[in-house]
């Protein structure tokens, strides 16, 4: 029964290879990626083993700890789980619990996470191979350890299933997740400073983890060789019975979840409030509006982007007070103004098979543009006004203003055209409507890369006029460059504007069918 | 064979309220839709069966300008729904099936989008959505996201952005799955009277049994072809409506094999 779970995963594997070669791209790139940093480790654990013992122990130990952490964490903030060999849908085969346990257990060693987990724990055997005694001991731990990691995601993800389903859960969890990635940079160089400056207190620090159901797998191997065989004993009991009581755990979750699944609800609410719907006017394009509007606000994919934008002046000044010039931050606007502008290019491709519905009540092309844009434009032209004044208030050179103003309106104003020439005409794989926004469905990764870079080429090459203007000012210094710039900026980029407004509305109108069938394939 | 020959019932008549011509559609290697014709004559409820994957589906988003045909043409009361789109598609309502619906609305705002995005006027959209709701036994969910309905209460809302603008012709795939018997009863007796007072409906379903209560014309379609089609009376041909059905496409197996089922 174990053997056909695994051989289970593994065709479900291999036949989702099959049907998209593209897929097999992405495995292959995540796979890669996931190579390079296991190489490493693997080498930084073979180095380790001519390393002191306490420095070898204190580095397994912290790293063996947070890829348990990792695992405990990241697939419920990230609703990354893998559902491949999903519990539930076994209910009806009347599989014995046990089996089923030991078969779910090592499937999820199948795939990139679980392989990468294996080998490098598996080189820590390396690391403590100073001794017969020693490598049995990190051979020991590092099993206990990996199998620690999975059934500790598998009781995580089992006990939070009905939370996870929860939609309202899914929305949160994936915003607050977009905190930490936008301030990686910052927090990793925090938490390498801290380090550096506490290195007299990390072995500390991993000798009281390695107490802890965390730590104590991976420690057995240090202990050994520093000659403490009374603490590895320990260590392997509290690694036993943390792995026993896991088990146990999922067990009981399992048995409850099976028999009752996932429900979420939501109370029943009356109508009457029609929100921006009836705020805006009530015409097709301000319906586009009124809905493109309430997506940003209520679509995590959509609202992810609003939680980045108040994070970047915050990574921008970071940078500043490491290098000590603040010259970073003039991008500030221009930079918004083209993440913001951009955003909707992908619009069709959020809606995904929901387009059929402007597509079956024959809204004009333009409506569906012009709605689409000023959605985003409300708030977008707020920002960028409020980034453009900010600098040029920190830096106290008013001169700069209507330069700064008029190459960032530009961007603004000829991006949201541009967006709105090619979201009428290419797709591009996306998140799927109700996804977490990290989860990108495997498809055209050719056509979406190409789609970005070249759009991308596009813009600069119809800012440049702006761009222009921009250097001739810091060049010269003359405050006329500037105001030309405002000007051009305005007048030349609502010309962009609106002609792709037109433009994309007649592509629109005249590929709406084809814009549908290609956004089926990602369904 | 003695089902009258496809698209005989009222050839090419003026009164068409659907008329296709020869409509084909390949996927790939796979022809999902091999020149159907089919008139659908005004004020008719018309209902398209066959068994999974015989195209009707395809066939229906060829009809309403939701999928470009590689042959054939759909004309809805004279209007060419492909050379003229927006025209064409003012005169129907479309309930598509496997499509997803802006479901972060709330199923009001649904309703009221599906109203705007026609050009209808604020005060109209705002007076039919309550009585939709009403109608769809929606009132109490109205303010609840999309996202949150059950799938009978999806199906009832996407019928309702359907119905919103009063079209003549009303295409519906699948229009009763997963819609509890009540609401099913409710949705019928509007259709009734929607007909009764001039309008056409294109209903598709596998539940022979339905289309044989409900509805007036019937085709059948299996393999991307017609089989037969006219009154259901014609079609039926003195069987019933099932029976019929399973002898067109030909897929009855009958007791053979399985024996061991019997044993336990």
């Amino acid at each position: 029964m174990v053997a056909h779970l695994l051989r289970l995963k593994l065709t479900l594997l291999r036949n989702g290879l099959r049907r998209s070669p593209w897929q097999l791209v992405g495995m292959a790139i995540a796979g890669l990626y996931a190579l390079g940093v296991v190489a490493t480790l693997i080498i930084a654990l073979v180095l380790l083993r001519n390393a002191g013992p306490v420095a070898a122990h204190t580095a397994v130990v912290l790293g063996g700890s947070a890829a348990v952490l990792g695992w405990a964490v990241i697939p419920v903030v990230a609703s990354a789980t893998d559902m491949t060999l999903d519990p539930a849908r076994f209910t009806t085969f009347a599989i014995p619990m046990k089996q089923m346990l030991a078969g779910l257990a090592l499937g999820g060693l199948i795939g990139i996470p679980g392989l990468a987990t294996t080998l490098v724990a598996l080189s820590t055997v390396v690391t403590w191979s100073r001794g017969v005694l020693p490598a049995l001991a990190a051979l020991a731990g590092a099993c206990l350890g990996v199998m620690t990691c999975i059934v500790l995601a598998k009781v995580v993800t089992t006990a939070t299933a009905s939370l996870a389903a929860s939609r309202r859960f899914k929305d949160i969890s994936a915003l607050a997740f977009m905190v930490p990635m936008v301030l990686l940079g910052p927090i990793v160089a925090g938490v390498g400073r801290g380090i550096s400056a506490s290195t007299g207190f990390l072995p500390e620090f991993a000798r009281t983890l390695s107490w802890t159901p965390l730590g104590a797998p991976w420690s057995l191997g240090g202990d050994i060789a520093s000659g403490r065989p009374g603490q590895a004993a320990v260590k392997l009991v509290v690694s036993v019975a943390v792995l026993g009581a896991l088990a146990w755990c999922w067990k009981l979750l399992l048995e409850r979840a099976l028999v009752t699944p996932p429900y979420a609800g939501a109370g029943k609410r009356r109508g009457g409030r029609l929100g921006l719907f009836g705020v805006l006017p009530a015409t097709p394009a301000g319906a586009v509006m009124a809905r493109s509007l309430t997506y940003w606000l209520r679509d995590p994919r959509y609202s992810g982007s609003l939680v980045v934008i108040p994070l970047l002046p915050v990574v921008l000044a970071f940078q500043g007070t490491r290098t000590g010039s603040y010259g970073s931050l003039a991008f500030l606007a221009p930079v918004s103004a083209f993440i913001l502008a951009w955003s909707i290019s992908a619009d069709v491709s959020y809606d995904n098979t929901a387009f059929a519905l402007h597509l079956a009540t024959g809204v004009r092309g333009v409506a569906d543009r012009l709605g689409r844009a000023l959605a985003c434009m409300t708030f977008a032209l707020p920002v960028v006004l409020v980034f453009s004044v900010g600098y040029v208030a920190f830096t106290r050179s008013w001169t700069g203003l209507p330069g700064q103003l008029g190459f960032s309106l530009g961007i603004l104003f000829t991006g949201l055209g541009l967006s709105s020439v090619v979201s009428a005409r290419y797709t591009v794989t996306v998140p799927l409507p109700g996804d977490s926004p990290f989860k990108k469905p495997p498809g055209n990764v050719g056509q979406t890369l190409a789609v970005q870079f070249v759009g991308m080429l596009v813009l600069m090459v119809l800012v440049l006029p702006e761009a222009a203007l921009l250097v001739v000012q810091a060049v010269t210094g003359n405050v006329l460059f500037g105001w030309l710039n405002l000007a051009v900026g305005t007048i030349l980029g609502l010309l962009l504007f609106l002609t792709g407004i037109r433009l994309g509305g007649r592509w629109l109108e005249a590929r709406g069918p084809e814009l549908l069938a290609q956004v089926t394939v990602n369904r | 064979m003695t089902a009258p020959i496809p698209g005989q019932a009222s050839n090419s008549s003026p009164v068409a309220a659907l008329s296709i011509r020869g409509l084909a559609k390949r996927f790939g290697g796979k022809i999902a839709v091999d020149g159907i014709s089919l008139e659908v004559p005004a004020g008719s409820f018309f209902g398209i069966v066959g068994p999974n994957g015989a195209g009707k589906t395809t066939t229906l988003s060829m009809a309403t300008g939701l999928l470009r045909p590689d042959f054939g043409t759909a004309v809805v009361h004279g209007v060419d729904v492909w050379q003229r789109p927006l025209e064409a598609k003012r005169l129907m309502g479309i309930l598509p099936d496997g499509v997803r619906l802006f479901d972060r609305l709330t199923g009001e705002q649904l309703i009221t989008y599906a109203g705007l995005l026609r050009g209808m006027d604020k005060d109209v959209v705002a007076a039919r959505v309550g009585e939709l709701l009403a109608a769809m036994d929606l009132s109490q969910d109205a303010g609840t996201l999309v996202v949150d309905y059950s799938a009978g209460m999806t199906k009832k809302i996407a019928l309702a952005s359907a119905l919103i603008h009063a079209p003549r012709l009303l295409v519906l795939d699948e229009p009763f799955e997963a819609v509890d018997p009540v609401s099913a009863a409710n949705i019928r007796s509007i259709l009734d009277r929607y007909v009764d007072s001039g309008g056409t409906v294109i209903v598709s379903s596998h539940v022979m049994d339905l289309v044989q209560r409900m509805c007036d014309h019937v085709a059948v379609v299996a393999k991307g072809r017609l089989l037969a089609a006219g009154t259901v009376d014609e079609v039926r041909a003195g069987a019933s409506l099932e029976d019929r059905f399973v002898q067109l496409v030909g897929g009855h197996s009958h007791t053979e094999g399985l024996e061991w089922l019997r044993t336990f």
